[in-house]
């Protein structure tokens, strides 16, 4: 509380600016240690608006008018907040209490650590269990004859960004294993992501070889010829380096760079191009700025589209994606995916290749352990990615965004695949921001365990889990043939769309938006009540128990929006001869 | 009939067919003369390929001779040197479908080729196909089309006391592209009309489109004033539309075209109603892209959706520059502009560009749609077309001989209607719970607009329909639409009736390509096929169960 020094502005006027208010509302601004609320004047409703701290990623104050101060608070789910305040005095200790709560300087500020749902200890514990990575690499045919777990990685000991449970070929001796870690950045040796049982080919992940411009290892292109091995149907393995080849060329000057064909045998090695998280951060920021032009012509919005890049980059992703599933699915060769450190690009790769491969990660809970397996548990840096704390900004890069918007492109692409809606996925893209439980919280598995997080704070899948109701797409049907086995995108330039849901809430919250999926669900959970009532009552009387009311409210009736208004702005000046 | 002439080989034995989504069949193609039939050797799983030729919009042929032969007029023996000779034919079809067949021998490949170039673009109307289209079960209507101005007219009673029915232009002598009859206000006589008519061109003079229940306003449309270089005036026009404003402060004129655009017209002898003599009427102009520009915008989009470059930035400023989008936020934003007018500011307007029977249509038909809900059914829908574009004189034969793939030079192609089309399925998507019909039937139409088995889209006005026998010879569309399965599988199943206006965003980012017709032949639109075809399960596995 030290950093609050006005707890309590009265008659301020806050305006949504990204749910589309046009008029801003009065009441009193309240700061606590973990939000900022607003509670409207106005008795009728009294709505309160909660941001928590964690989830602001910037506060503006533009210079003073006569009618006071403002300031603009820019979230990282996209909605901004415009607050005037009348003294200035006020406007300024409430901006630089707001500056301070929003950069959080240590683990112990954050919100996860404060919150407490009404659970018990045990059902703490239990929480965390809630997703058992174990049984899902059970669920795919792992331990094998191919395939057995090693204990290498115990305490951490030969890569602390690693899970400390890992699965390599059978033929990878922890020699082999250590050996070939010391040789990749991190220490991040090639180790099992996904292996598809049809084919008996896998999808693994690692880092960069230090190779330089002449080094090798012996053990490492054992381990790589280990891979290979692993996979009877197949006398070589694709080694995909995600970046652009200059720049894992420019690498090899310093001592990294990539896998030389002529001292692994046995390989093909395929360069993808996903740019690195400098280029995708500023991507993203010109994306958002397009979602925030206020009256664009189509002109100006399609040329912000195309200046940002951003569909490029997700189009990239989700080639990489099917590259890897391509070979593993239909050539049945294993594929060995990584970046520079392996936790970036190569996450979402490996991630986007399970999504195609398997239709159980197009399930609600399968998705949770795609990305607790891929993301969490690989080692990929949440609490610098998404600044959970205020570190150095050039770790920001919006990755899991990327994967998420990725799985979103596919979900429009085959609308009755997946299980889930893009209500789903944006609440996951919140939570990775929100730090309101400990799921996404730091940059590693052995982080984490020092930090005894699953002590202190509490997971976020049995949340997501009991809500699931509202995230379930009515139109998933595991039976059609488009949601069965591999997923097999076009990834044609126009395939790719901007996705409003995520960049845009004014359009998502203009009321009310006809929603078919929404009708649907009130539809399904309607039939499946009726279903109920059937069974129940056999032997009903006819005409005794028909419903025939019709599910859900629907309107539609929208009032002009900024654009639409096209009278008010005209009616004063019609043309004169 | 002329047509054999035209057909020097009319079947082929061993041709490939090459088609998109589905694995390339070898078979037989025959040439009619208004069809070409394709049908699969395969025995047990027999296909058959049925292609209107007016459904071809561009050939393009290519041959090979294989043995080797270049002198083509020598006198060696003419089926030896064809014997191993083979070629291609590509045709480019206006429902934007792209056919290959492979053809041996070369004679038979040009013939067939000549053949369907010439029969693709005949020009006669009455040796099109709905003249000759006779299904078994069907006998040809009593009544063609949906209704008549004087049903139409008779059906609604809330015009009787202030508006009435001219019969001023029974015999097309007032104005050509109008029907013979139209809705005038009460208090204007035939012979202001016929002057009125004089100082519009093409005699197109305002008339009533649409009434608006809820506050008795109406919607009109006209072509442009001839008012010429020395600003003409004309008393009765003056008359006519002083008397649609009767007992209201004024109304609103949406011209179509740019303010400069509207005086430049004046050199060419039209112009627009000047504040001094129609004082009342205040004018807004909103420049809409028409003629050339918007076929060209077409052939654009379609180029750039052919585009297999596989490159984001190139698709992207492709898109942007063939403009279509923005047209079609433009009319949709134009349309919302004209119901502002009448529905929130409560005065009726008048709109009109030039001729009056492109943009004044479109978006006449769009403010109806977004307010009206009797619109919105399928008969409502089918019925605002038949009104607004059928006996509304749109040129059909004119903006549609041609589609995205000719190579023949514009005339007076436009896709007007097609831009239409799109708009509406913006709204559909924009609102999928409020518009009675389904994507299916917005598809179904932009492609029968093109080529169809039926009259309905024959001709550029009620007065050349009639001339020709259009609707004593051919079928009706709409009426086949209608049918009771048909009409089941053009609804909409998610429909609700709101009585609401639905007020679209043209926010560049509310408005999407319309895959289901630009890239109708992709694999991609398939699974949202899929889709719609599971809500439509869902709703009817829901409607069993509430019912029993």
């Amino acid at each position: 509380m030290e950093h609050i020094r006005t707890p309590k502005v009265e008659n301020v006027r806050l305006l949504d600016r990204s749910s589309g208010q046009r008029k801003a509302s009065v009441g009193t601004l309240y700061l606590s240690a973990t939000h900022t609320i607003f509670v409207e004047n106005n008795p009728e409703t009294r709505k309160e608006t909660w941001v928590l701290h964690s989830m602001v990623s910037s506060v503006e104050r533009p210079p003073t008018t006569p009618s006071g101060g403002q300031l603009i608070l820019r979230c990282k789910d996209f909605r901004i907040f415009q607050i005037f305040i009348p003294q200035e005095r006020d406007g300024l200790d409430v901006h630089a209490s707001l500056a301070r709560l929003s950069r959080p300087e240590k683990y112990s500020e954050l919100y996860c650590l404060s919150f407490n749902p009404n659970v018990n200890k045990e059902e703490r514990e239990e929480s965390w269990n809630f997703i058992d990575l174990m049984a899902d690499y059970k669920r795919m045919g792992v331990p094998n004859n191919l395939w057995v777990a090693t204990a290498a990685n115990g305490e951490y000991r030969v890569c602390d960004t690693y899970p400390s449970e890992l699965f390599v070929p059978k033929s990878a001796t922890p020699t082999i294993i250590v050996g070939s870690s010391r040789f990749r950045s991190r220490g991040r040796f090639p180790a099992l992501s996904y292996f598809h049982q049809d084919t008996l080919a896998a999808v693994c992940r690692c880092s960069q070889p230090l190779s330089g411009f002449s080094g090798r290892c012996q053990e490492d292109e054992m381990m790589l010829q280990a891979l290979m091995k692993s996979n009877p149907g197949s006398d070589y393995i694709y080694v995909v380096d995600t970046r652009p080849k200059l720049n894992a060329m420019a690498n090899r000057a310093a001592g990294k760079g990539y896998e030389n064909e002529d001292h692994y045998t046995n390989i093909k090695l395929q360069f993808i191009g996903i740019e690195n998280i400098h280029v995708m951060r500023s991507s993203q920021q010109k994306i958002i700025d397009v979602g925030e032009m206020r009256s664009p012509s189509m002109t100006d919005f399609l040329w912000g589209l195309e200046n940002s890049g951003w569909l490029k980059h997700i189009k990239a992703i989700l080639d990489a994606g099917v590259f890897v599933a391509r070979a593993v699915a239909d050539e049945g060769v294993s594929v060995l995916v990584h970046c520079s450190d392996g936790w970036d690009r190569t996450a979402q790769a490996c991630s986007v290749a399970s999504i195609l491969l398997d239709p159980y990660y197009r399930t609600i809970r399968g998705l949770m352990v795609l990305i607790e397996r891929d993301w969490v548990s690989f080692g990929h840096k949440f609490s610098h990615r998404y600044a959970h704390l205020d570190r150095d900004p050039k770790e920001v890069s919006p990755v899991i965004d990327q994967f998420l918007e990725c799985v979103w492109q596919l979900s429009e692409q085959f609308p009755c695949a997946f299980e889930f809606n893009e209500r789903f996925l944006i609440a996951i893209h919140t939570h990775v921001y929100s730090c309101q439980y400990g799921t996404f919280l730091g940059n590693s598995q052995k982080e984490r365990r020092d930090m005894r997080l699953h002590e202190r704070t509490h997971s976020v899948w049995p949340q997501l889990w009991k809500d699931r109701g509202e995230y379930t797409n009515p139109l998933y049907k595991a039976e059609l043939s488009q949601s069965q086995g591999v997923l097999r995108p076009n990834t044609s330039p126009y395939c790719f769309k901007m996705w409003k849901g995520l960049y845009n809430h004014a359009e998502k919250s203009t009321p009310p938006r006809q929603s078919p999926a929404d009708f649907l669900s009130a539809v399904r959970e309607e039939s499946q009540q009726l279903e109920e009532e059937l069974t129940n009552h056999q032997e009903v009387p006819p005409g005794g128990t028909a419903h025939h009311h019709h599910p859900g409210s629907r309107q539609e009736d929208r009032s002009p929006d900024g654009e639409a208004d096209h009278l008010g702005e005209d009616r004063g000046s019609p043309e004169e001869d | 009939m002329e047509f054999a002439e035209h057909i020097k080989t009319a079947n082929v034995e061993d041709v490939v067919l090459r088609q998109p989504l589905q694995p390339p069949s070898r078979g037989t193609l025959c040439i009619t003369g208004h069809h070409l039939l394709f049908s699969d050797r395969e025995e047990s799983d027999s296909r058959q390929v049925l292609l209107l030729l007016r459904n071809i919009d561009a050939t393009e042929k290519s041959v090979e001779n294989l043995t080797g032969y270049s002198g083509f007029f020598s006198n060696a023996s003419h089926s030896e040197r064809m014997s191993g000779s083979s070629g291609t034919i590509t045709m480019k079809c206006k429902d934007l479908r792209v056919l290959q067949l492979d053809i041996p021998g070369m004679e038979q490949c040009l013939n067939i080729a000549h053949s369907i170039e010439t029969l693709s673009c005949l020009d006669c109307v009455s040796e099109m196909y709905p003249f000759f289209y006779r299904p078994v079960e069907l006998s040809l209507p009593e009544q063609w089309g949906l209704s008549s101005p004087e049903m139409h007219y008779s059906q609604m009673k809330e015009l009787y006391e202030k508006w009435r029915l001219s019969t001023v232009n029974r015999d097309y002598s007032v104005c050509s592209s109008y029907p013979p009859a139209v809705i005038v206000p009460k208090s204007i006589d035939d012979d202001t009309l016929k002057k009125a008519a004089k100082f519009r061109q093409g005699g197109r003079f305002p008339v009533l489109c649409y009434y608006h229940k809820k506050n008795g306003m109406v919607i009109m449309r006209s072509s442009q004033p001839l008012l010429g270089a020395n600003r003409k005036r004309c008393k009765e026009d003056e008359l006519l539309l002083q008397a649609v404003i009767e007992g209201s402060d004024k109304g609103y004129i949406i011209d179509t075209r740019s303010r400069q655009q509207a005086q430049q017209a004046r050199m060419t002898g039209g112009g627009f109603e000047s504040k001094s003599f129609y004082s009342r009427w205040k004018r807004f102009h909103r420049p809409m892209e028409r003629g050339k520009a918007l076929q060209e915008s077409l052939i654009k989009l379609v180029e750039a959706c052919g585009d297999e470059s596989n490159n984001m930035d190139r698709w992207l400023s492709k898109l942007e520059n063939s403009k279509w989008l923005s047209h079609v936020q433009n009319a949709l934003s134009t349309a919302g502009l004209l119901v502002e007018c009448v529905e929130r500011d409560g005065h009726s307007v008048l709109v009109h560009g030039s001729e009056g029977t492109d943009c004044s249509l479109l978006i006449s038909t769009l403010a109806q749609l977004i307010m009206d809900p009797c619109c919105r059914t399928v008969e409502g829908f089918l019925g605002l077309l038949e009104r607004e574009w059928i006996q509304a004189g749109h040129p059909f034969q004119q903006r549609c001989a041609h589609s995205a793939y000719s190579h023949a030079r514009l005339q007076q192609e436009s896709p007007v209607f097609l831009l239409l089309m799109d708009c509406v399925w913006q709204l559909w998507r924009q609102f999928p719970l409020a518009l009675g019909f389904s994507e299916a039937l917005l598809l179904r139409l932009a492609t029968e607009v093109y080529a169809s088995d039926y009259g309905t889209f024959l001709c550029n006005s009620d007065q050349e329909r009639c001339a020709l026998g259009v609707k004593e010879r051919t079928h009706c569309l709409f009426q086949a639409l209608l049918r009771p399965t048909q009409r089941d599988y053009y609804s909409n199943p998610l429909y609700e009736r709101t009585e609401l206006a639905i007020w679209p965003s043209v926010h560049p980012q509310s408005l999407q390509l319309w895959k289901g017709y630009f890239l109708r032949w992709t694999q991609q639109v398939r699974h949202l096929e899929e889709a719609q075809e599971e809500i439509r399960n869902m709703v009817i596995e829901w409607g069993k169960l509430a019912c029993s």
